[in-house]
């Protein structure tokens, strides 16, 4: 039992990077109906550029007081910032021209962008695992016999504040109002004076800053990176995305909980080896069984 | 000189025709290896031929049927797998190769049933993310149970074929012939279905399943027989590699596995046989000899580039520029070619038609 309570909680701050990270797939899944296979390696690239920003600080160890606000704040802030406009580029770059061509053109150019981010990354910091500094200070509670780190409640903190931050916007701000109009109908929300071209860039620019911000987390959550990171942290978001149902924000939420969860439990009772078997066949199972996820609408096939 | 200019009028005789186009290929293919004269040449001919084979397959999937395969490694990896499984000294077990060549296709074509079964209903995207899946859950089982696989070390020391008493062994010369009577059987088979009625329900489903259905093709038994044949090409081409190396291992199966394959097609023109093979021989001297010289060389002027580590990125780059400037590939079909620039054509055409009207009108 406390063993499964723990799991729960180390599952639950698994779940939270997952959950940023599927924000962005179903973001851009829910408006152009892409697969962004690149944004796995955006979300690997947020924590290379956390780790260059906190470099150019000059932070090396724990940092307290104020100036920890300070540095957290630049460092994620910094890698939004910087993963939110390769976002754009990606999508100005590989996907614009293509968004009227058979879907398999984008698809493909989105796995072609994947593995050209993978390479400059491998040139920027070598094939091996890099180490990630440990900035914030990790007291633990014991509650029981189950111990709580201090930057786990932050993970889940974090992933639940910006998408509650996220889901305000979409619903309530003017630009939130065009992305769904965009998503629903791209050709009418045109006649209705959309600029779809910067819609779809912002929604490009959203979702990258939020796999920017889950980079950060996770360098600090695992304490290192590497360039490949992003396939397999890539792919159980996007499950995590299908499994709440693609396009929906709230969903995204659940399933990555859901997911950090399932890979927690089955590291714990089946065998760290199977961890990524059991969740890709979740992946399976859900696209054959309920496609429109657990919050999802289904959707009819366009002619 | 006489003697040359008559050798060169037949050459370009032949060319014109497409028989004598196949009969040219076919014997360049056969001197190949002669004209090299050198070992790691037909080696490295030997091992392209059997990415041949993976593109061949992977094209009556992608090509024809129009279904983005992204876990295709995976039916390779199943194909090395049983023949090893089944030719080695893991259980025990040696088979004759040349029954197992069948044996593997057909596991092979089974699980490429067992994936597709479930999975075919499902949108185009959907699909691609699941064979993704597939494609990383196969090699990472076999990883795992390692009381039959061998785990990360693989299987060692296979069968060797062998015609009557003589044994392939260890020169690649026999292996590459060997290849070269699977690729002249895969393209017989694969052009033979593409102008039959199950080729022309493929293309029929990649243009429109939708329309397709309602002109009465069962798109899922359809869909079904393209991934049994595309996934039981993989097992030829994983009985000739297994066969060959001597050894199977996970690692040989990865994704990017897949997508050197993808990349092939892309390259090459996907739907196009000739283009397949061409865009596939490309990449696979790319692979072996043009990075590994290109290093060697900008090591000799100096710079310290390695160009073997950036693979990944010239896949990459393939993949996005070919699908933005070139869709069609270096050597399209006729059709594939209409299909993706439909856009274009259609407002050239309306313009021609425009035009006409105006003409007629004043």
């Amino acid at each position: 039992m406390t063993l499964f309570v723990q799991q729960l909680i180390n599952g639950l701050s698994l779940g939270g990077i997952y959950a940023l990270i599927a924000l962005g797939y179903t973001m851009v899944y829910g408006i152009i109906e892409l697969i962004n296979f690149a944004h796995g390696d955006v979300y690997t690239l947020g924590t290379f550029f956390s780790l260059a920003i906190l470099t150019l600080l000059g932070v090396t160890g724990i940092v307290s007081g104020p100036m920890l606000i300070v540095v957290v704040a630049v460092a994620i802030l910094g890698a939004m910032l910087l993963c939110g406009l390769t976002g754009v580029i990606i999508e100005r770059l590989a996907y614009r021209r293509l968004r009227n061509a058979p879907k398999l053109a984008p698809l493909i150019t989105a796995i072609g962008m994947s593995f050209i981010l993978e390479n400059l990354m491998q040139y920027w910091k070598g094939p091996s695992p890099i180490p990630f500094p440990q900035v914030i200070p990790n007291p633990s509670f014991a509650v029981g016999a189950v111990t709580v780190e201090a930057k786990q409640i932050m993970v889940i903190l974090l992933a639940v504040v910006l998408m509650m931050v996220l889901q305000t916007f979409v619903r309530y701000s003017r630009l939130g109002k065009a992305m769904r109009a965009t998503a629903q109908d791209k050709d009418a929300a045109q006649l209705m004076g959309i600029d779809i071209n910067t819609t779809i860039a912002l929604t490009f620019l959203i979702g990258s800053a939020l796999a920017g911000a889950a980079g950060f987390v996770s360098g600090v959550y695992y304490g290192s990176t590497w360039f490949f990171n992003g396939f397999a942290a890539g792919l159980k978001a996007f499950t995590a995305a299908v499994l709440g149902g693609i396009g929906n924000i709230a969903g995204a939420m659940l399933g990555g909980f859901l997911i950090g969860l399932i890979e927690a439990m089955t590291t714990q009772f089946i065998g760290d080896q199977w961890s990524n078997v059991v969740v890709f066949s979740v992946l399976v199972l859900v696209l054959i069984f309920r496609p429109s996820g657990l919050l999802g609408e289904s959707l009819p096939n366009k002619v | 000189m006489n003697q040359l200019l008559r050798f060169v009028s037949l050459v370009a005789a032949l060319v014109r025709t497409p028989r004598g186009r196949t009969a040219l290929v076919c014997v360049v293919a056969i001197a190949l290896p002669f004209v090299g004269r050198n070992d790691a040449f037909t080696n490295f001919l030997a091992d392209a031929g059997a990415f041949v084979l993976l593109a061949l397959g992977l094209n009556i999937v992608v090509g024809f049927a129009g279904l983005l395969d992204l876990g295709y490694a995976a039916f390779f990896a199943i194909g090395s797998y049983a023949f090893a499984m089944l030719a080695s000294p893991q259980f025990g077990i040696h088979l004759p190769f040349w029954l197992l060549l069948f044996v593997a296709s057909g596991i092979a074509g089974v699980f490429g049933i067992l994936l597709g079964a479930p999975t075919l209903r499902l949108r185009g995207d959907y699909l691609a993310i699941v064979t993704l899946g597939f494609g990383e859950i196969v090699p990472q089982t076999f990883l795992n149970l390692s009381q039959w696989t061998g785990g990360p070390n693989g299987i060692g020391s296979l069968d060797q074929p062998s015609i009557g008493a003589y044994k392939f062994g260890f020169n690649a010369l026999p292996y590459y012939f060997m290849v070269l009577g699977l690729i002249a059987f895969a393209v017989w088979v694969a052009s033979n279905l593409r102008n039959s009625r199950l080729g022309r329900a493929w293309m029929a489903i990649r243009e429109d399943e939708l329309a397709a259905a309602h002109m009465g093709i069962n798109t899922t038994t359809t869909k079904l027989a393209a991934f049994a044949m595309g996934a039981s090409f993989s097992g030829l081409a994983g009985c000739a590699f297994a066969s060959k190396l001597q050894l199977v291992s996970p690692d040989q199966f990865g994704f990017n596995v897949s997508v050197f394959i993808l990349a092939m097609l892309v390259l090459g023109g996907m739907g196009n046989i000739p283009g397949v093979i061409v865009g596939s021989l490309i990449l696979s001297a790319l692979e072996r000899f043009i990075l590994p010289q290109g290093t060697n060389f900008l090591h000799g002027l100096g710079l310290n580039v390695d160009l073997t580590n950036s693979r990944f990125l010239i896949y990459g780059v393939i993949l996005v520029m070919m699908m933005l400037f070139r869709p069609e590939g270096l050597i399209p079909s006729r059709q594939r070619k209409a299909e993706l620039h439909a856009g274009e054509g259609d407002a050239g055409v309306a313009a021609q038609e425009q035009a006409l009207y105006t003409e007629a009108v004043h």
